[in-house]
């Protein structure tokens, strides 16, 4: 994906779009949008703002509404109440055929009979281009996506990754002021999925375009997007970026979805200071900083990433200079799981609980790896927690 | 290593048994209309001449052998009525594939829409005319248009017409017959190919700015096309050389092929005719069968 793209030209007015707006500038704002099927509430009352060159991720698990959303902002789907506009203009119930707004199918669906060029070709012949323009773009497209010597070929002589390129080049070949992605990987094995996610948001931050994806892989999302909406039962439960969405979860739910993460159930007990001291069943008193929003008493879980989790074999002698106040576990290695990057050990703690740690294995040859049912001390901070509504 | 030769020798009967099928039931009956298609009329019991005698020896065989013409088929083609009835039948076939299409298209469009649920429901529909004998459901359709018939007190009834309508023995009511008879073949194909279409395919079109009936056309129809083949060839085949539906539907001043062989048969007791005509129809319809498999072949290759 060398060639540069011209971002406005005159292949795009006689597409009938508008220029992009400019980074930044307000796009889409979505307005207490609902969706009903029978009983079934998909969608209910979401309310979104995404602003020109975002690159948004809806992440959620299957059934949560996130591709209701993004069907409703295609046109597939009418919502029940609420307002979708796009630039301005209430756009909830233009059909498809009328939104400048395009779509990257999940199983791609390419048109079978039709070639790789026609494929392409397909929505600059609906927008009424001139066949010289359409060919011009069609080329830019195939060079876009490096499908140069494919053009000729049918979807069904294609291999999956080349498939997904089509269906990309097809999507982005009207300049749409807005891109949807349905889940646009899933149909890739991991190799490829990983570089497409590199090559997607290269391409993304050079044509400076819109994209909003569907995924249910929070690894994916993490990866791509500048924000993500968390969807949990067809309403928004966090937009966020991807760090505050990781590190300062919102709810409970939140911080087991994305990632892996401890969780100890307590009451909280006393404040000092800046400090909070949560007394927990499973691993004892903990102390914990205070959350941003200041919180009332009465029942709160702390949770610590296992990244954040620090393991010695007799404690933090160094560190505890430093620090003042710090979380302090005595525990037996339970498990090890070896991932090669990292390993995480499962400790059972002497208080009762499991707590995981993942460890970076930075040594190739580490002596000072933990065995089974070896005593360590896990430590942690304060400000490597975070306190959640139970 | 024992099981096999166990099940060799079933499987390799299993695979010529469509062959054995269609020599003793295709090609033997076809050799003796062929030969029957050769010989001439004679009055005689069996009603044509030469007959090969297989005990009369030698001599007499190759004079037989010697004795067949093309005659027959020079007839078919100098006398008008069998020109006429081949146009005929050709015609109706086409007119009756046609509304065939336009009224069986929408209804499996319709119904590969449905709720998953209700698909089955209308599949049954579609069915279940079958479940009465052909022949009695046509001499329904005759009890519906006669005179005093149920469609005539509709009209009547409704003040669309002032007196009865003539229907019987018209060429409307045999297409009406026609149309109602083949309809079932003509929308379960066309059903089978756009329901298990991708919905997303559509949605793609119309997400790329194409307005309904250019998804219709540009995508809908031509992924539809082996449907559209299948369910056109499954009702025009049988269409030309259909006889009951015009024998007892339409008039009788202009028949179809079907009605022209079976007076020759056994009105004229002219076999030979009646077979060369038989010959004549067999190729003509053998024609778009061939050239459909040819189209079905080359869209096998190309989705290898």
């Amino acid at each position: 994906m060398t060639d540069e793209l011209p971002r406005t030209d005159t292949a795009t007015s006689a597409a009938g779009r508008d220029p992009y707006p400019a980074a930044g500038q307000p796009l889409l704002r979505i307005e207490g949008v609902a969706k009903t099927f029978g009983t079934f509430r998909a969608v209910d009352g979401v309310s979104l703002d995404i602003k020109a060159g975002e690159f948004f991720a809806l992440l959620g698990p299957s059934g949560c509404g996130k591709t209701t959303l993004l069907r409703m902002l295609a046109g597939f789907e009418t919502p029940d109440e609420g307002r979708i506009l796009l630039g301005g203009k209430d756009i909830a119930q233009a059909l498809p055929h009328e939104r400048p707004i395009n779509m990257m199918f999940q199983n791609y669906a390419l048109f079978p009979h039709l070639s790789v060029r026609d494929n392409i070709a397909f929505g600059l012949k609906r927008a009424g281009m001139a066949r010289a323009d359409i060919a011009t773009r069609v080329a830019e497209m195939v060079a876009l996506v490096k499908l140069e010597g494919l053009e000729k070929r049918r979807p069904d002589q294609l291999s999956g990754g080349q498939r997904q390129r089509v269906a990309l080049a097809r999507a982005l070949a009207r300049r749409p002021q807005l891109l949807l992605l349905d889940e646009p990987l899933a149909a890739l094995d991991k190799k490829l999925r990983e570089s497409t996610q590199g090559e997607l948001m290269e391409l993304q931050r050079r044509l400076g375009m819109t994209f909003i994806i569907v995924t249910h892989d929070q690894e994916e999302a993490m990866t791509m997007a500048s924000r993500i909406g968390v969807m949990k039962a067809g309403k928004l439960a966090q937009v966020a970026s991807p760090r505050e969405l990781y590190e300062a979860p919102r709810s409970r739910w939140i911080a087991e979805f994305v990632g892996d993460i401890n969780l100890f159930d307590g009451e909280s007990k006393l404040r000092d200071g800046h400090r909070l001291v949560i007394g927990t069943r499973d691993a004892g008193a903990l102390v914990v900083a205070e959350p941003r929003e200041p919180i009332g008493t009465g029942r709160f879980a702390v949770a610590i990433r296992p990244e954040k989790v620090k393991l010695s074999r007799r404690g933090p002698v160094s560190e505890a200079g430093r620090e003042t106040v710090i979380n302090r576990l005595d525990g037996v290695i339970a498990d090890i799981c070896y991932l090669g990057g990292t390993t995480t050990y499962k400790v059972k703690l002497d208080t009762g609980g499991m707590l995981q740690a993942s460890v970076a294995n930075s040594a190739r040859i580490d002596v000072d790896a933990y065995s089974l049912n070896q005593n360590v001390v896990a430590w942690f901070t304060p400000d490597d927690c975070v306190v959640l509504p139970s | 290593m024992s099981s096999r030769r166990i099940f060799a020798r079933p499987a390799r009967f299993a695979a010529i048994a469509p062959y054995v099928w269609m020599a003793l039931f295709f090609l033997v009956p076809f050799a003796f209309v062929l030969k029957i298609s050769l010989s001439q009329t004679a009055i005689a019991q069996p009603p044509y001449e030469p007959v090969f005698d297989l005990t009369a020896g030698w001599d007499a065989l190759s004079g037989a052998f010697a004795a067949l013409s093309i005659d027959n088929f020079r007839l078919l083609g100098s006398d008008d009525i069998y020109v006429f009835a081949y146009v005929r039948s050709l015609t109706v076939a086409i007119t009756a594939t046609a509304l065939l299409l336009l009224i069986g298209y929408p209804i499996a469009y319709g119904m590969a829409r449905l709720p998953k649920r209700w698909q089955a429901v209308a599949m049954v529909l579609v069915i279940v005319p079958f479940w009465t004998s052909f022949l009695i459901r046509i001499y329904a359709w005759i009890n519906i248009l006669q005179h005093d018939g149920l469609l005539n007190q509709i009209l009547l009834a409704l003040h669309l017409v002032s007196q009865p309508v003539v229907w019987l023995s018209t060429d409307t009511a045999m297409y009406i017959g026609i149309v109602y008879s083949y309809l079932p073949f003509m929308i379960l194909p066309l059903y089978a190919t756009l329901a298990k279409m991708e919905p997303a395919l559509e949605e793609a079109a119309s997400d790329l700015g194409a307005p309904p009936w250019q998804v219709f056309w540009l995508v809908t129809f031509p992924l539809s096309l082996p449907g559209v083949g299948a369910g056109v060839l499954l009702c025009f085949i049988p269409i030309v050389g259909e006889f009951v539906i015009p024998d007892l539907l339409a008039g009788s001043n202009s028949l179809m092929i079907g009605q022209t062989l079976w007076l020759e048969f056994f009105t004229n007791k002219g076999w030979p005719v009646a077979s060369a005509a038989a010959i004549v129809l067999l190729v003509v319809l053998l024609l778009p069968l061939l050239l459909y498999e040819r189209l079905q072949k080359r869209q096998l290759e190309r989705e290898r």
